[in-house]
C-alpha cells in the first residue's frame, strides 16, 4: 500500500515512537492525532494527559482542541490545571511530551512566540501555552513538525521552549529536568540527537525521500547517521484508523 | 447580566473572564462590548475568540496571557492586527507559560507575595517579561523562578449551576476557575441553571466557589457559546473554524460584531438568532455519573 501522504507517514511515525510510553502529555494539532493513533494501535494502555486537566482520556472522537468535552467523558481523572501542571508535570511523572514548533534549531530548541523582534514582531505566534514546562519537565520530548527552511533555522528568533540550548552539557546545567528532545519527526524522515554534542542528525528516511531533499529544507549543514535506515510505510490498519476514525475531514493529514 | 457588568466592570479595570476551553462566558464579553468599556487589562491563559472580539471592539489596552491562539485552528487575527500593526489600537502584551499564569492566580488567591515554580529555565520569556524573576532558595537548592500575584478587579466565572446566593458547582474541565475567583476582588458567577440550595448541599464536593466571594449571580442559559458547558452543549467547532475567516479582515469582523453583539439586546436574542438547528447539533447525548453515598448522621 503506497498510496499515502507525507503527513500521514509523519503522524504514523510519531504514533509508533510512543510504543514504549506509559504516560504522554498531548499537545494541540499533530501531536494530538499522533497520540490518539498510538492509543488505537501500538500503545493501547497509553495514558493521555491533556494540560486542560485530564488524566487518562479515552476520547471517542478526535478533539479539535485540547479542552474538548470528549476528553472528559470516560477519563480516569479530571482536575484543576494547578494540580495537573504542578503534581503530574512539574513533579516529573510524565514519560513523553509531544510538541510542535514554528521554528526549531539544531539543538532542538523551539520557538512558538514570534517571528522577528519580540517587541516589533513580523508575525506574532501563540506563545508557550504549556510548551515550555512540557519541554523542561517530561522525561523525554518528541517534536513533530514539517520540514521547511522557514522552520529548521540556523538561529531562532526566540527560545520559547528549551531543547539542548547551545548543545553539550548546557541543558544539564539548568538543573534537574527531563532528558530533553529524543527525536524530531518530520514529513520526510526522523532526526535524533548526538549523545555528546546533542546536535540533531538525520537518523531515518521515509520511503522515497533522499538526504539531498531533506538537506534542501534544513538551514544548516546537516549531519547524517552512518547507518541511515528507512522507515516502514504506513500499514493498512494505521491508515484506516487515521482516515476513518480520527481525521475523516483530512484537516491534519493532507 | 447588564446590571452586573454595569455595576462591577469599570473602564481601566483588570478583568478575567476565565475558563479553559470549557465555560468561557462569551455572554459577559459581549455585554462588556455593548457597554463600550475601555482600557481594560484582560487576563486569561488562552485569550481565545472572546478576547479577540473584545480587542477588535476596542475594549482592551493590555493582555496578560499564556497562549494566544484559536485552539486547533490558528491565529487570533484581531489580536495579531493590534500587536503587529496597531489596529484598531496598540495592545500591550504580558506573557507567561500556562504554569506561570496558574502560579500568578494561586499567589493572588492565597494572599502570597510571589509563587515559586520550575518552568522558564532556558527560555527567553524571563528576558522579555521583567515580572518573571529569580530568588535564592533559602533552603539551599539554588535559584528558583518566581511570579507575582495576579489579583483581577473582577473575575467572571461561568458554571453549570449555582444557587441564588452564588454557591457554584462545576464538573468537567475546571481550568483555573477556582484560583481566578479567589484571586479577584469581585466575582460575577454566571450559571446555566439556578438551583435550590438543597441541590448544592446534596453534593458539596462539587462546589468550587462559595457565596462568600460572590458579588453577583447571573442566570444566563447558553451563555458560554461557542465555548461549551459539559453535559449541556458541545463546543461549536464550526464557529471556531468560521471565526478564522470572519476575523481575517477588520470589515467582516465589524459586520459580525454589528450582527451578533451590538445588534442584539443580550444573550436571549443571541440564542434565538443562532436558531434551533445549531442548538440541536450541539446537544450531547447523556452520560450520567454514578451516585455516591455521603451518609446520613443524625
Amino acid at each position: 500500500m503506497n498510496d499515502y501522504t507525507a503527513s500521514e507517514m509523519m503522524i504514523v511515525a510519531a504514533a509508533r515512537a510512543l510504543a514504549d510510553a506509559r504516560v504522554v502529555f498531548v499537545g494541540i494539532g499533530l501531536p494530538n492525532i499522533a497520540c490518539n493513533l498510538a492509543q488505537r494501535t501500538v500503545a493501547p494502555h497509553l495514558e493521555l494527559i491533556y494540560e486542560s486537566g485530564v488524566y487518562g482520556a479515552r476520547p471517542a472522537r478526535l478533539p479539535l482542541s485540547i479542552g474538548d468535552p470528549c476528553l472528559v467523558s470516560g477519563a480516569v481523572g479530571v482536575m484543576p490545571m494547578s494540580h495537573l501542571l504542578q503534581y503530574y508535570l512539574q513533579r516529573g511523572l510524565i514519560d513523553v511530551g509531544l510538541l510542535g514548533a514554528a521554528q526549531i534549531d539544531r539543538y532542538g530548541n523551539l520557538n512558538t512566540t514570534v517571528i522577528g523582534d519580540y517587541h516589533r514582531p513580523k508575525v506574532r505566534l501563540p506563545g508557550s501555552g504549556g510548551a515550555c514546562e512540557i519541554a523542561l519537565m517530561c522525561r523525554r520530548v518528541l517534536i513533530i513538525t514539517r520540514l521547511s527552511r522557514r522552520t529548521f533555522v540556523e538561529k531562532l528568533d526566540f527560545v520559547t521552549s528549551p531543547g539542548f540550548l547551545e548543545g553539550g552539557d548546557a541543558r544539564a546545567r539548568l538543573g534537574c529536568y527531563g532528558e530533553g528532545p529524543a527525536a524530531v519527526i518530520t514529513d520526510m524522515g526522523i532526526f535524533r540527537f548526538d549523545r555528546v554534542t546533542h546536535e540533531m542528525f538525520l537518523a531515518s528516511l521515509y520511503p522515497g525521500c533522499t538526504v539531498e531533499r531533506v538537506q534542501e529544507q534544513v538551514g544548516w549543514p546537516l549531519r547524517v547517521a552512518d547507518g541511515l535506515d528507512t522507515v516502514a510505510p504506513p500499514a493498512e490498519k494505521e491508515l484506516r484508523i487515521l482516515r476513518q476514525e480520527l481525521d475523516p475531514a483530512g484537516r491534519l493529514r493532507m | 447580566m447588564r446590571e452586573a457588568i454595569a455595576a462591577l466592570v469599570h473602564d481601566g479595570d483588570c478583568v478575567a473572564i476565565e475558563g479553559f476551553t470549557h465555560l468561557i462566558c462569551f455572554a459577559a464579553g459581549h455585554e462588556i462590548i455593548r457597554q463600550r468599556k475601555r482600557d481594560l487589562v484582560l487576563c486569561r491563559l488562552t485569550p481565545d475568540l472572546i478576547y479577540d472580539q473584545m480587542v477588535a471592539a476596542g475594549c482592551a489596552r493590555k493582555l496578560i496571557f499564556s497562549y494566544l491562539g484559536n485552539p486547533g485552528v490558528g491565529s487570533l487575527h484581531a489580536v495579531r492586527r493590534a500587536v503587529e500593526q496597531g489596529i484598531p489600537a496598540p495592545l500591550e502584551l504580558e506573557e507567561y507559560t500556562h504554569l506561570g499564569m496558574v502560579a500568578r492566580y494561586i499567589a493572588g488567591a492565597a494572599g502570597l507575595p510571589f509563587y515559586p515554580l520550575r518552568t522558564f529555565a532556558g527560555s527567553d520569556l524571563p528576558r522579555v517579561n521583567p515580572r518573571i524573576r529569580q530568588v535564592e532558595d533559602p533552603y539551599g537548592s539554588g535559584a528558583v523562578f518566581v511570579v507575582p500575584p495576579l489579583n483581577p478587579d473582577v473575575a467572571i466565572i461561568h458554571v453549570q449551576r449555582a444557587d441564588a446566593e452564588g454557591n457554584a458547582q462545576i464538573w468537567g474541565l475546571l481550568g483555573v476557575q477556582v484560583e481566578a475567583a479567589f484571586a479577584a476582588k469581585h466575582v460575577i458567577v454566571v450559571a446555566e441553571e439556578i438551583v435550590d440550595e438543597a441541590v448544592i448541599r446534596a453534593d458539596p464536593n462539587r462546589t468550587v466557589i462559595p457565596n462568600l466571594i460572590v458579588d453577583a449571580v447571573v442566570h444566563e442559559p447558553f451563555g458560554a457559546h461557542p465555548s461549551y458547558v459539559q453535559g449541556y452543549y458541545d463546543r461549536d467547532t464550526e464557529a471556531y473554524i468560521a471565526w478564522d475567516t470572519i476575523s481575517r479582515e477588520p470589515e467582516t469582523l465589524q459586520q459580525w460584531l454589528d450582527a451578533w453583539v451590538y445588534g442584539l439586546s443580550g444573550r436571549a436574542e443571541y440564542v434565538e438568532k443562532l436558531g434551533s438547528q445549531v442548538w440541536q447539533r450541539l446537544k450531547p447525548g447523556d452520560a450520567w455519573s454514578g451516585q455516591v453515598n455521603y451518609g446520613r448522621y443524625c
